[in-house]
Parts: structure tokens; sequence; C-alpha cells
């Protein structure tokens, strides 16, 4: 049926455009440097033809796993690479595609030293990202997932400002360790349940107790990247070191993969602990979203605000996720894309202002409407998205969220909404110390209006935003088979969790034995070994070509 | 092209044109664009008046899907029954002669293509709201009308405080939709929909339902009316959430006429006029809004007595007459508070209006001390001023009369605690109304000049772009009142088939609203109300049959219990009650005449006898200083706070205590490579000994057993 293996293909694209800057040499520096630029945005650019193609072909009816490869990778392991898009995780995939060049046109002119080096990294992390919205192995899920945090280590650590260091291994000390307890948690679930398919995983859930504590494993992890609070504050440090390129791959992808771990691990494989530790998300969610847009109205620091207000857009997200309604799990998916592109596009807009003046210093900017029209307005734009304007996509996200929690906890809903008001203030702040009031200092009353090569920058991301926010169809569409699908997996496996505990309780000893809660995690309890997930049989008919990677 | 597409379309056009092409077509280009789309809009809304209303018709027009999640469907669709005709009609004939005035008014500012820009955005806006045929479209318009107030507000960006009005009237705003926003979630918790017409159809089925709403089990009707009203509160600018309003002034005054005197404003009347269906079942709500309109009215009067900016004192007459519309709506005579709503806005924007020709004249001068004895040069901005005050004190044949006189009639009517109180409150704000009037009138036309001679010689009438849509609403001022009383307000003189019973809710309205089916489909919508179409026409004798007969005329956009029908018992009440408010506005005229033309002295002396009282209305009760130090100080204090426990606690025992603590070991343990060979040689053999203990089969809690052996041996 998809003759293109589309999904490889964009996972390592990139990876050739790699290959070819490695080998390519200019004259002399400056050549050098223009050849790895115009590779990367080719490389980067037939992404996007690809993902342009892989939206087209899309099965919009279809709610299981499309585009599937299927190849053996350690056959005596049972793991295999395999790869496939759903409705949720196809606009990851569509999101990571399309910034990445915008990142690299965004660092045309910023980056001066060590340019092919650099954009050797976003190849590697365009690379890295789309293969994590790709996986649909465990193993090659985390592959990616850890893998990632390497070329962004190093974009934030080699081309960072002046405290890049402390920001970069802040960012690595805050990750390794969710990583880890990831990494257990795989390795038990795989132990457990025999298989790393993650299809077959979410069917399957383990039991309770088990649950509980992988939920809280994973949990370490994703939280840390959402970031949710407590464990926030190696975000601001990251994204103010970060090159703007780094700020806007950061916020526009990386931190929804901690979102997407949640929707494709967290609900449907631990749904019983879901439920049990969903009003510790939501408070969590809550203190989040007021602390940082508190947080945010007092920073100096441009890129700090909006970093600190990214905080409280995922606060959104997380609480959306764990309704596990509709409404809360659509909205924060779509919260996480709105957030992507427009978050995306404020660190643009304050690169734009950096790159010309050097600071992100509030306070040396102001009046720049008069000479900046274009970029007033654009960032205008942005502000009100980000500020949740019904018309653009921020509204949509954050409202459809609001509406599930609503429905499941008023009072959480109550404060919640506190963030109407409270994301407005900062928001505004910036832009009329930013843009309006008198012009205060000389050199930003210079600053030339936005350029073409800028203008091109943003009209996709505006124009996205405000699409989305009017037709949000488009979005709602695709996602609401696979959410359907998703939600159904997290109630049948709250029934199987209680038909469980029943058949404990009714000391039905064969039923016990079988599916006894794992006490420990010991394998002599492991009993049921699960039948390869029917629904996907479909697909795996195709004669798959064995690939042994070992050799 | 229809005119439904046309009334609401053709002033996004314009703002789509002038935003993106402005530079090319230049200022002159998007004045004639936008005006003329505005004219349009205006004539397509007097056409629609015309076949909605007279024809008596009211039918919804599909558009697009919007969001669709699940159950919660939410479609683009353009509802057209009386209720958003008439606004329709008000909001675009306002903003045409607002467009047009502009064009004279901002003719030096640079950036008037801009501003035209804006305002067509406003006028599109608030046209979706008052169109819209669900609550999500109603709050897509509610938050527009706010980004344009923002916009124009802080239109002037290089003054500081223009950029402060214009923030704090969104947040004020923001604070009101919260609570909307958690309205719209509840109602679609209980009705399963956010359609108006799945709501209005199911609310009487659910009428009597408790829902759980933060931990308390609370009446569903009025929660999600004291919801909705705090949404209005923040959109009217009601008592608590007003502080927005009267800083609002910092904007051109084109603005101040159309966002915050006419349109915007209004927004929360509207809302509340357009869910009577709920709230007839809200009582509680219904007290709650009373006694806020009526606190309101009474409030903003007295500030509107000491200000001396000319903007401002028309900036608190607005409020105080928006608390008006209020405590009508509180006493379910919705028809009234939205006639007052009309008239309101013909008047007020004419006044404002007139207030920026004056400002105008006196080379942007607004406060009224430095004006005085201007009215021989000025005699069209004079008459015209002298005709909104008429209006608005409420003088016979004038707009206000009819208006005004009715809803203080309705409160009296209402026959409870709270509405005697309205009424009270209502008249007291007469008096204040008709003398801060006339107050304003003679401190800025009569006496000596109090400006410089600069400004004197320079006073000048303004030019016919501005002063046609003064006469234009001037005609509005005089005539809307006596033209549409019996449309809006009227008693029942058909007879007694007419009655309050026919005033109530229609039981024949929408009867499969309630089906699953229902939701997403709007086509199906549309066609819902042909047999109530057909039994107007029945008995319609003449075109304009719908002009004298309340019922005709509301259809059921409006919907009254019968023994709620104030409107009604309004016809009856005492002949004191409604021959009362035209002694008041006499007596505050006669007071103003006294006070700044006979007796100049005595404001001075009243502020210092009554210095307590005179400082409390001229600090405005002191609303801003009390928010200030309660909100604002306070959340800037929790900002720097939490700014500091993320470094000093979050990062302090997280990554930075971590990193702390490995680099601590490692300094330790970097001490044991002294490089001496006796202390690698003596920790060697510790670990050993350690090891070997280790290994050894030695019970720990006998270790002292053991000890005790090795001593005992050695003794």
């Amino acid at each position: 049926m998809f003759d293109l293996p589309v999904l490889s293909l964009m996972t390592f694209l990139p990876l050739v455009g790699v290959l070819f800057i490695v080998s390519v040499r200019g004259s002399n520096e400056e050549v050098s440097a223009r050849n790895a630029k115009n590779t990367a945005l080719f490389t980067s650019l037939f992404t996007v033809a690809l993902a342009v193609y892989l939206a087209v072909q899309f099965d919009v009816s279809d709610a299981g796993f499309q585009f599937v490869e299927k190849y053996s990778w350690f056959p005596s392991l049972g793991i295999s690479y395999y790869m496939g898009v759903d409705g949720i995780s196809l606009f990851f995939v569509l999101l990571s595609a399309m910034l990445v060049p915008i990142c690299i046109l965004a660092s045309w002119h910023a980056i001066k030293k060590r340019v092919k080096e650099y954009m050797i990294a976003f190849l590697v992390l365009e690379s890295l990202m789309i293969g994590t919205f790709c996986a649909l192995d465990s193993f090659l899920f985390y592959v990616f997932f850890e893998a990632v945090l390497i070329p962004m280590f190093i974009i934030i650590g080699v081309w960072g400002g002046p405290r890049r260091v402390y920001s970069a291994y802040k960012f690595f000390l805050y990750t390794l360790l969710g990583s880890v307890l990831m990494l257990v948690a795989l390795l038990t679930l795989y132990v457990q349940l025999g298989t790393s398919d993650i299809p077959t995983l979410m069917e399957n859930p383990v039991a309770r107790d088990l649950q509980i504590w992988l939920w809280l494993a994973v949990f370490a992890s994703f939280a840390v990247k959402m970031p949710m609070w407590p464990v926030h504050t190696w975000l601001p440090d990251a994204h103010v070191e970060a090159p703007t390129a780094g700020s806007v791959i950061l916020a526009g992808v990386l931190l929804k993969m901690g979102g997407y771990g949640f929707l494709r691990f967290s609900l449907p494989m631990f749904p019983e602990a879901s439920e049990l530790f969903a009003p510790m998300v939501f408070w969590l969610s809550v203190i989040a979203i007021i602390y940082t847009s508190l947080v945010a109205l007092v920073q100096e620091d441009m890129k700090k605000l909006i970093a600190y207000s990214s905080v409280a857009h995922m606060g959104y997200v997380t609480l959306g996720i764990f309704t596990a309604t509709t409404q809360g799990i659509e909205g924060g998916i779509f919260q996480m894309i709105s957030h992507g592109l427009i978050s995306g596009a404020l660190f643009l807009s304050v690169g734009v202002i950096y790159d010309r003046l050097h600071t992100r210093e509030i306070n040396r900017y102001g009046g720049i409407v008069k000479n900046m029209p274009k970029y007033a307005t654009v960032f205008m734009i942005l502000m009100l998205g980000s500020v949740g304007l019904p018309g653009t996509s921020g509204f949509v996200g954050e409202f459809l969220t609001l509406v599930g929690v609503y429905q499941v906890n008023t009072l959480v809903a109550v404060f919640a909404a506190t963030g109407l008001i409270l994301g407005a203030p900062y928001m505004l702040y910036l832009y009329r110390r930013v843009v309006f009031g008198k012009q205060m200092n000389d050199d930003a009353a210079k600053m030339s209006d936005l350029t073409k090569r800028e203008m091109t920058l943003f009209v996709p991301l505006v124009a996205l935003v405000l699409y989305l926010g009017i037709f949000p169809g488009y979005v709602m569409d695709r996602l609401h088979p696979s959410v359907d699908r998703l939600i159904t997996l997290y109630e049948s496996g709250l029934q199987k969790g209680e038909e469980r505990r029943l058949a404990a309780l009714s000391g039905d000893a064969s039923t016990v034995a079988q599916i006894k809660p794992a006490a420990g995690m010991s394998e002599q309890e492991v009993t049921f070994v699960p039948a390869i997930a029917p629904s996907y049989a479909g697909k795996e008919d195709l004669p798959m070509p064995i690939i042994n990677y070992n050799e | 092209m229809s005119f439904e597409y046309l009334a609401v379309f053709a002033p996004l056009l314009g703002f789509l044109i002038t935003f993106l092409f402005g530079q090319k077509i230049g200022a002159r280009g998007a004045q004639i664009v936008t005006c003329g789309l505005m004219f349009v809009a205006a004539f397509s809304a007097v056409a629609l008046f015309n076949s909605v209303i007279l024809g008596g018709t009211h039918y919804v027009v599909p558009l697009a899907e919007w969001i669709s999640s699940d159950f919660f469907v939410v479609n683009w669709a353009l509802r057209f029954d009386t209720l958003s005709v008439v606004m329709m009609c008000v909001v675009t004939i306002v903003s045409t002669c607002v467009h047009v005035y502009s064009v004279g008014y901002m003719s030096h500012d640079p950036h008037r293509t801009r501003f035209m820009a804006y305002l067509s955005l406003f006028t599109f806006a608030m046209l979706m709201l008052v169109s819209a045929d669900n609550l999500l479209q109603l709050f897509f318009g509610w938050e527009g009308v706010g980004l344009a107030s923002y916009l124009l507000i802080g239109f002037w960006n290089s003054k500081d405080s223009a950029n402060s009005a214009a923030m704090k009237a969104f947040i004020v705003n923001r604070v009101g939709d919260f609570g909307l926003a958690l309205g719209i979630m509840a109602i679609f918790v209980v009705f399963g929909s956010v359609d108006f017409e799945t709501i209005f159809a199911a609310v009487e089925s659910k009428k009597d339902l408790t829902v759980n709403f933060i931990g308390f089990d609370i009446h569903a009707m009025t929660l999600i009316g004291l919801l909705l009203f705090t949404g209005a509160v923040g959109k009217s600018a009601q008592l608590g959430l007003h502080t927005w309003l009267p800083d609002a002034m910092e904007g051109p005054t084109p603005v101040s006429a159309l966002i915050h005197a006419a349109t915007m404003v209004t927004a929360g009347v509207f809302l509340v006029a357009r869910f009577s269906p709920l709230f007839e079942y809200a009582p509680i709500a219904l007290m709650v809004i009373t006694i806020v309109g009526a606190c309101t009215a009474l409030v903003a009067a007295t500030i509107g007595l000491t200000q001396f900016d000319i903007k401002r004192v028309i900036a608190y007459s607005t409020m105080s007459q928006l608390g008006y519309m209020f405590f009508a709506l509180g006493v379910s005579a919705y028809g009234a508070a939205i006639f007052h709503l009309m008239t309101h806005a013909f008047f007020k924007a004419l006044l404002f209006l007139g207030a920026g020709s004056v400002i105008h004249a006196m080379s942007d001068e607004q406060d009224m001390r430095k004006m005085g004895g201007i009215w021989k040069k000025i005699p069209f901005t004079y008459a015209m001023m002298w005709i909104g005050s008429l209006a608005l004190a409420g003088v016979p044949l004038f707009a206000g009369y009819y208006s005004k006189d009715m809803i203080l009639e309705v409160a009296y009517a209402d026959q409870s605690w709270f509405g005697n109180l309205a009424f009270i409150f209502g008249i007291t704000a007469a008096v204040l109304t008709a003398f801060y009037s006339w107050r304003l009138i003679l401190m800025t036309f009569h006496g000596k000049p109090r400006a410089d001679k600069h400004v004197m010689e320079h006073i000048h009438e303004s030019p016919p772009v501005m002063t046609a849509p003064l006469a234009v609403l001037a005609v509005g001022a005089i005539l809307s009142g006596a033209v549409f009383y019996n449309g809006f307000v009227g008693g029942a003189h058909h007879g007694d088939d007419h009655g309050a019973g026919a005033a109530a809710i229609h039981a024949d309205v929408t009867p499969h609203a309630g089906d699953e089916e229902h939701h997403g489909t709007p086509v199906e919508a549309s066609v819902t109300h042909e047999g109530e179409h057909s039994a107007a026409h029945d008995s319609q004798t003449s075109h304009f049959a719908a002009l004298h007969d309340r019922n005709m005329f509301w259809q059921n956009a409006i919907q009254v219990l019968p023994e709620n029908d104030t409107v009604e018992a309004a016809h009856n009440v005492p002949f004191w009650v409604k021959k009362l408010p035209i002694l008041m506005s006499g007596l505050g005229i006669a007071l103003a005449y006294i006070f700044y033309l006979l007796v100049p002295t005595l404001p001075a002396l009243f502020a210092r006898a009554f210095k307590p009282l005179h400082s409390l209305f001229f600090r405005k009760w002191y609303f801003d200083e009390l928010y200030d130090a309660a909100f604002v100080k306070n959340t800037l204090r929790l900002g720097h706070l939490f700014t500091k426990s993320d470094r000093k606690i979050i990062d302090r025992f997280g990554p930075d205590g971590a990193a702390s603590a490995s680099s601590f070991v490692a300094r330790i343990s970097s001490r044991f490579q002294s490089g001496f060979v006796y202390q690698y040689a003596f920790v060697m053999i510790i670990g050993l000994v350690v090891f070997m203990l280790w290994l050894a089969p030695i019970d720990v809690l006998s270790i002292g057993e053991h000890i005790r052996n090795l001593l005992g041996r050695s003794e």
C-alpha cells in the first residue's frame, strides 16, 4: 500500500545531507561555510517535501499506525526497527520537518564560527527528532529520544552565550536522571511482556503495582522534558544561552517530546497509574501555569520571559492529557502544535532584534514600532497567539483543554482558567516595553525593519497560527480517530485493572495466579504473554525484508 | 451577494484591504475603502431590519466548521433575529458615523491608515459578537472587540499613559473573560452544547438541576448566570471591573464614542439579554445583576460630578447608563435594556463626538477648567451637545426620555426589594446625571473664556466631514425613542390575546432542538421557525406592524416568564412614578445652573464643606488605589518571590545542589591522592579489613561480642 518508506526517508535524509557536508570541501573557510549552509537548507527542504507527501497520503479515517515499516533488528531479542505514524505523531513529524529549514535560514548570518559543524548538528537533530516521533519500538524510541540530547547539548555548549557551559550541564543533569529511570522502565516492560513493540505494549497494561513504579519512572523523564514544575529551571537557562535557532527547536519540538511520551507511554501503558496520579499532575500543572506566569512578569530578559511562558503553556498540555477526555487530550495536542509554532516564532522574533543589537535586555529597546512597523505587526500577532486570543491557534488548544478539565474537576479548571488572566500581562508588558513607548535608545531606534529573508521565516508560521485558529479542522480531523483509539485503550486498560481487582477479591485462584499483581518485579510472576496486536496485523502481511544490522 | 454576508463581512474586507495594502492605497484610499464598505454594511443592516424584524422572521446562516472535538462541536454561523439585527443596525450606523468623523478628526495623524483599519476590525468583531449563534463565536467577537479596544486605546503608542490604559483595559477585561470562559464550560457540561438553540430549548427541562462546582452543589442556572454575568461586568465596566473604562479615554475620541460608549461596552448587556431564556430561571443571578447595576449607576454618577476631563465625565456617564441597563435586565425587562442600549448608543456617541469636536477646536485641550465661553464660536457643536445632553437627561420628546423612564418604571414595577433599591438609586442618579450633564455644558461653553489667547484665536467649527455624522446621530438621539418605543417596550394594546401570555416563553421554540443530531447541523436550525414566521404575517396588517407590537417585534429573541413581565406591569405604575424622573432631571439641570452660572463660587464651597465626600468622589471611590495595593503590587511581589525561589530553592536543592555535592565528594576523594606511599598503604589496609569483615560470616549484631572476645583474650 505504501510503497515509499517515507518515514525512514525523512529520518535518514538529513544524515545523507550530513555526509555531503562532511565530504564536500570549499576552497576556503567562507566557501565551505556557504556550501554547508546550502546543503543543509536543501536537505531540510527535501524533508519538507517528504513531509508534504506524508500529510497528503495520510489516511484521515485510519486510527491506527500508517506508513508502517518493520524490520527485524535484533532477531534474537525480538527488537525491531519499527516505524509508523498515527494522527497524534503525524503533526509532530510535520512540525519538526517544518521548523528545521526555518532554523537553518534563521542562522544564515547569525552563525559565523564553525558553520559546517553547526549545520551538521542541526541535520542530525532533525533526523533524531523525526525518528523519535516515528519509532514504534520502545528501544528504538529510547535511542532516538535520548540521542536528541547530544546535538542539542552541543548546540548550546558550542554556539551558546557566555554562560553556555552552566546551562548545558544543567540541561544535561536534569535529563540524565530521567533517562536512566526511563531505561529501567522500558527494560522492565520488555522483561515483563516479552516485547518492545509499542502498539503491543499499549494494549497490554501490566499489573497495577508495577504500573505505579513504571509510571513514576517514565514520568521523571517526560516531566523534565515538558518541563513541568518544579523541574523546569533548566529551560530558562538553556533558552537564554542557546543560539536563536536552538531556542526555536527547543521550544518548538523538544518540549513536545515530553507530551508525546505521556500520550504514547503513560496513558495507554499505565492507565491505572495515570488515573491514580492524575490529580498530582493537575496540581503540578496548575502551579506551573500560575507560578511561571508570575515569574515571567518580572523578567528583564526577553528569552527568559518567553521560556517561562512556555512552561505555563505546557502546563495546559499536561493538564489536558491527564484528563483522559477527548477535549482534554485533543486540546493538549493542539496546544503543543500551536505552541510549537508560536513560541518558535517568538524566539525567532527575539533573534531578529538580538541580531541587530546583541542584547536580550528588554530595557535596551523601546518604541521600535516607528522604525520596524512590519516587525511590530508580526510580533503583535504572535503575542496575541501566545495570549490565546480566539482566532489564533493558541485559543483552540487552551480552551479545549479547559473544557476537558472542567468535566473532570471544576476546582482545577478554575485555577487553570486563571491562566487566561495571568497569561496576558507579561506578554503585553513585554510588547509594550519593546515595541511601544518612547524611543529611549538611539541604537534601537536605528534598527532596520525585517529583511526579505526574515519575512520568509515568519510568513509560514504566522499564517499557520491564524489559519489553525480559524480553521483548526485540518488538525482536529486527523487527531480525532487516533485520540479516540487512545481513550479506548486507556479505558479498556482501566477496565482490565478493575476486572483483575475483582477477580483477586473474589478469590478465584486460577485468575489470581495468572494476573496477580506483581508485588516486586520478580520474573516468576510474569505469566501471560500477549498476542501480537491484532489490529496492526494487517500491515504485517507485507513481505518484510529482514535486515540484520549486526552484520 | 446577500445582505447577511455584506453586513458582517464588509468591515472585515475593509480591514484586510487597508491592513494589507495600506501603503499602496495611501491614507485617502484607506479612508474611502473603509468608509465605503461601512456604508455598505450599514445599508445591509437596515435591509435586514426590514426583512427580519418587519418581515417577522429569524434564521441562521451557517458558514463553516470551527472546532470539532468529539461532541464538542462549534460552527461559524450567523444568527439573524430581532436582537442581533437591532444590535447590527446600531453598530453599523454608529460605526459608519464614527468612520466618517474620523476622516476629519484624524486628518493630521500620520497613522490614520492604521486607525481606519482598526476601526473596521473592531466593527467586524462586534458584528461577529452580536450575530453569533453559539457561545464560542460570541467569545471570539468578545475577545476581538477587546483586542480592537486595546489597539485603539493605545493607538498613540509613544504615550506611556495610553499604553498603560490599553494594557489595563485588556487585563481587567480578561478578569471578566475568566468568568465568561468558565460559564461557557459550565454550559457545555450542563447542556452538552454551546449552541444557543440547543441551550435555550433545554433550559426548562434543567431548571432545577444542581451541579457541583468547586466542591459546592449549586443551582446550575444560577451558577451559569453568575459566571456569564462576570464576563458582562468586565466588558460593560460594571462596578468592580470598571476601572479600565475611564482610563480608556486615552484613546482618540472617535474610539471613545464607538467602542467605549455606543457599542463594545454594551456587549455585556447584549449577552445577558441574549441569555434571557436562561436568566429567567436564575432569579438569584438576576438579583445580583440588579444590585450591581443599581450601584454602578449611582457610584458612576457621583464620580461624574467631580471630574474635570470632559471625556472622563462622559465616560462615567456611560458607566452609569450601563448600570441602568443592567438593573433593567435584572428585573427581566430585557427589551427595556436593549431599548436604552440603542438610544444611548446614539446620544452618547453624539456627546462623545461633540466633545471630540470641542477638543479639536480647543487644540487638543480636554480639561474643562481651561474651556468656557466658546459657544458662540462653535454653535453647531454646542447645539449637538445640547441635544445629546437633553437625551441623556431624559427630557421629554428626546430619546432618553422614553428608554430611561421605562427602565425606572420597570424597576418600580418589579415590586421586589432590589427593584426598589434600583428605583431609588436610579432616581438619585437621574438628578446627578442631569446635574453633571449641564455642569459639562456650562463649564465648557459658558462663562468667561479660561483658555489662553492663542488657543482662543484658533477656535473654529469642525469641517463638514465631522459635523455631518453629528447631525445623523442627533437625529437618532431625538427620534429613536419615540419611533421605537412601542416596538421595544410597548404595552399590550392589540387586545387580550397579545397580553403578557404572548411574551411568555414560547412552548414551540425549536421543538426538536434537544435531539442529538441537531448539533452541527446549522442548516436544519435555519429552518426551524417557519411556523412562527407565517403566524407573524397573519396578524400583520401593515408592513410596520412590528413597530407597534412588542411581541411581534421581539418574536422570541427575548423570552420572559409571564410572572416576570415587568415591562407589561410598568405601563400600570402609579402616576408619580412616571413623572418623578422628569422632575428629578429638571431639578438636576436647575441645580447645575445655580452652581455653575448663577453662583459660581458654590462648587468650591461645597467641595470644602463636604471634603471627605468630595475626595471620595473625586478619587473615584479609591478603586484604583485599592486594586493597585491589593493586586498589582502583590502580583509583582509574588513574581519576584517565585523568581528567587527558582534560584534559591529549586536550583539549590536540584541541579546546583547535585553538582556541588558531586564536586564536594570529588574534592574529598581527591585529598586521598596525596602521593605519600604510607597513606596509600594505610587506606589499602583499611579497605582490606573492611572487605574481610564483609566477607567473614559475622553477624552484625554480635560484633560487640567479638570485640569483647578479642579484648578478653588480650587481658
